[in-house]
């Protein structure tokens, strides 16, 4: 930021820019919604999103047609591109949970600009990842009485000692409380929509979905209430469903998968991840709106932050697999590990610890931390990392397994890639619908920003001090 | 007079900023008003205070909502593992609970989440296609964007129209308007 504030110990940046007021910030977050232009940008990125949904139709349709033998899954490597690209976007969604949720309940201030779309991108990186466990299974309508608890006429019931009926269970339930989570958040947005638009049938609309929302203070305590434990009860949420995909794996016998520390460190993988495409979102985004007021340097920079920790956490995940390869005295760990540094797949394994190991490691230099190309460029690289990262747990685990007369190598197919390009382009496409037609910032949420919000009187001794330059940075 | 006689749901002060009204608010609830309520563009704990408006029972439904879902998520595992469906395999305990938690611990956060949300949204009699409060015209322009008000209810059993009014305005309150029912 400006170079004054950082002498020897500078105040944290607010986390709004001065000079607004609870007009300014309405007027500027709704206007993105209500206000008839949008950028280019927006055009371009939405059409190349279109575009490759409907590669992902046509990926899906021929599937449907022809069976998952279009893919290029088989024995020995049955799990491939479906379960790691469920991870990748499972992970994905992790990161919006985290903000709303863990740093809500931390008291984290700066949460308050980035939650409402890092929330919209959990729930659109949750339904990509949920389109992949259920196209995998090849006709989805024939799988659903091993997937969900039904009374079915061939008198079946799901395994509940699998790790899969679990997965069916915490995606399911995490798709849902996010999108309650979201939409409650939503509410007093919407509301004000309701209010700024000019137009009857927006605001019927706006209205309707704002279900009568009029900030009554009754009101608003029992809201305060309900998102609190809401919070409170999405942050272990959140923690389980990373930990129980990671059970996917490791309750199973292949080595590279039968690790305890499997669960941590996927969930730190996947807020790494997650952060890393915030990144991606925020840096783009608060220049084609011009919302850098909103979604200051100060955010970004602890984005930064996080993915720097969080990816260290993952780096010691690799060496502890390491070590196990070595420590458990096993010769089928000791040559997981041996093969995957060395083996055929050996480029995928050392451009991961590029990716996630040393890139990464920027970030420790305030002047990249803040440079907005190279944090872009960086958490492009760290989401290659991360879809390496699963890549290499899951094939090489799989394609050399206890008999060597088994082992194969897997190749991925046009359709593999197609599939996965085209889930890119939903995420593209939902996303940036969702700017279109909801605030993307939480209006009210940014209105307890501003000074003016502030109640000055005998109960508070910090009355005239402002509080978006709060200590907790 | 003509007006006099319309029916009134009550009056509704406006004031410059949330001090004033939280200090509003006060005065008026220890004048002994309780069917009041104040709006704002955004939550504010001392109001809550202020009006004594302190629900206790969402988070007891949000408990019994989690105590539902345990039962229910652990019940479904339990009965579909041991009673609807049981596998005998190598002789291994047909309630395998530690197994059972996974599930459990998901339906009982599904559960209390949409407790959550839909007691919250009960208790404050939300989805409500049409109030009184919005027939006042600045509040239906600035109570979601600027505005802090004060509205006290005509049901109040010390409600009165003229003195309401004038204990109202003697409260700093920029403007006093009706609100039509």
């Amino acid at each position: 930021m400006d170079s004054k504030t950082a002498a020897h110990y500078p105040a944290p940046p607010p986390v709004i820019a001065p000079g607004h007021t609870f007009e300014t910030v309405t007027e500027k977050i709704s206007r993105i919604v209500l206000g008839g232009r949008h950028p280019l940008g927006w055009f371009i990125a939405l059409g190349i999103g279109f575009l490759f949904v409907n590669v992902l139709m046509v990926s899906i349709g021929y599937l449907l047609l022809k069976g998952i033998g279009i893919w290029g899954n088989n024995v020995p490597v049955g799990w491939a591109f479906d379960i790691i690209n469920f991870v990748w976007w499972i992970g994905i969604g992790h990161a919006g949970t985290l903000i709303s949720a863990i740093l809500l309940l931390l008291k984290q201030d700066w949460r308050t600009s980035i939650n409402r779309f890092a929330e919209a991108m959990t729930l659109f990186a949750v339904a990509c990842a949920a389109m992949f466990p259920l196209i995998h299974t090849g006709r989805p309508w024939l799988a659903a009485y091993w997937l969900f608890p039904y009374p079915n006429t061939m008198d079946i019931w799901p395994q509940f000692r699998s790790p899969l009926i679990w997965d069916v269970f915490a995606v399911s339930t995490y798709a849902s409380v996010s999108a309650l989570f979201w939409y409650t958040g939503l509410i007093p947005d919407l509301a004000t929509l309701r209010d700024r638009t000019k137009k009857k049938w927006l605001a019927r609309l706006y209205g309707g979905l704002a279900l009568g929302w009029r900030g009554s203070a009754r009101h608003w305590q029992r809201y305060e209430t309900a998102y609190l434990l809401l919070a409170g009860m999405s942050t272990p949420l959140v923690l389980s469903v990373h930990t129980i995909v990671s059970f996917d794996f490791s309750v199973g016998l292949v080595p590279g998968w039968h690790a305890t520390i499997f669960p941590p460190y996927f969930v730190a993988g996947a807020i790494y991840a997650g952060f890393a495409m915030v990144l991606l979102l925020a840096i783009p985004l608060r220049k084609m709106y011009g919302v850098e007021d909103f979604i200051t340097m100060r955010h970004l920079e602890n984005m930064a932050k996080i993915t720097l920790v969080t990816g260290l956490m993952v780096c010691y995940g690799y060496a502890m697999e390491a070590f196990y390869g070595w420590y458990s005295a096993n010769q089928y760990e000791e040559f997981m590990i041996y093969n995957r540094m060395t083996g055929p797949y050996g480029w995928a394994y050392w451009m991961l610890i590029f990716c996630n190991g040393v890139v990464p490691q920027t970030l420790w230099i305030k002047r990249l931390r803040t440079n907005l190309v190279w944090l872009f460029i960086m958490a492009l690289i760290v989401s290659v990392g991360m879809w390496l990262e699963r890549f290499v747990i899951i094939v090489t685990s799989l394609h050399r397994d206890f008999l060597p007369s088994s082992w194969d190598m897997y190749y991925p197919t046009v359709w593999d890639f197609s599939t996965f390009f085209g889930t890119l382009g939903l995420f593209v496409t939902l996303f940036f619908l969702f700017v279109r037609v909801l605030p993307m910032i939480s209006i009210f949420e940014m209105r307890t920003l501003v000074p003016a919000a502030r109640v000055a009187g005998p109960h508070d001794p910090n009355a005239d001090v402002d509080v978006t330059y709060g200590g907790n940075q | 007079m003509d007006a006099q006689q319309k029916p009134l749901y009550g009056l509704m002060a406006e004031f410059n900023d949330v001090t004033s009204l939280v200090n509003a608010a006060k005065r008026t609830h220890a004048e002994g008003y309780r069917r009041i309520d104040a709006f704002t563009p955004f939550p504010v704990h001392e109001l809550f205070d202020a009006i004594d408006a302190h629900d206790r029972r969402l988070p007891l439904a949000v408990l019994l909502g989690g105590i539902t879902g345990c039962l229910a998520g652990f019940g479904l595992c339990y009965w579909v593992s041991v009673i609807a469906y049981p596998l005998n395999i190598g002789g291994r305990p047909l309630n395998s609970w530690p197994s059972f938690i996974p599930v459990t611990f998901e339906v009982t956060i599904l559960l209390a989440s949409f407790t959550a949300v839909l007691a919250m949204l009960g208790l404050n009699g939300l989805p409500m296609p049409y109030h009184p409060v919005f027939n006042v015209k600045r509040f239906a322009e600035h109570a979601s964007l600027d505005g802090f008000f004060l509205a006290i209810e005509a049901e109040d059993s010390k409600f009165d129209r003229d003195k309401t009014r004038a204990f109202l305005q003697g409260l700093g309150a920029r403007e006093v308007n009706d609100i039509d029912p």
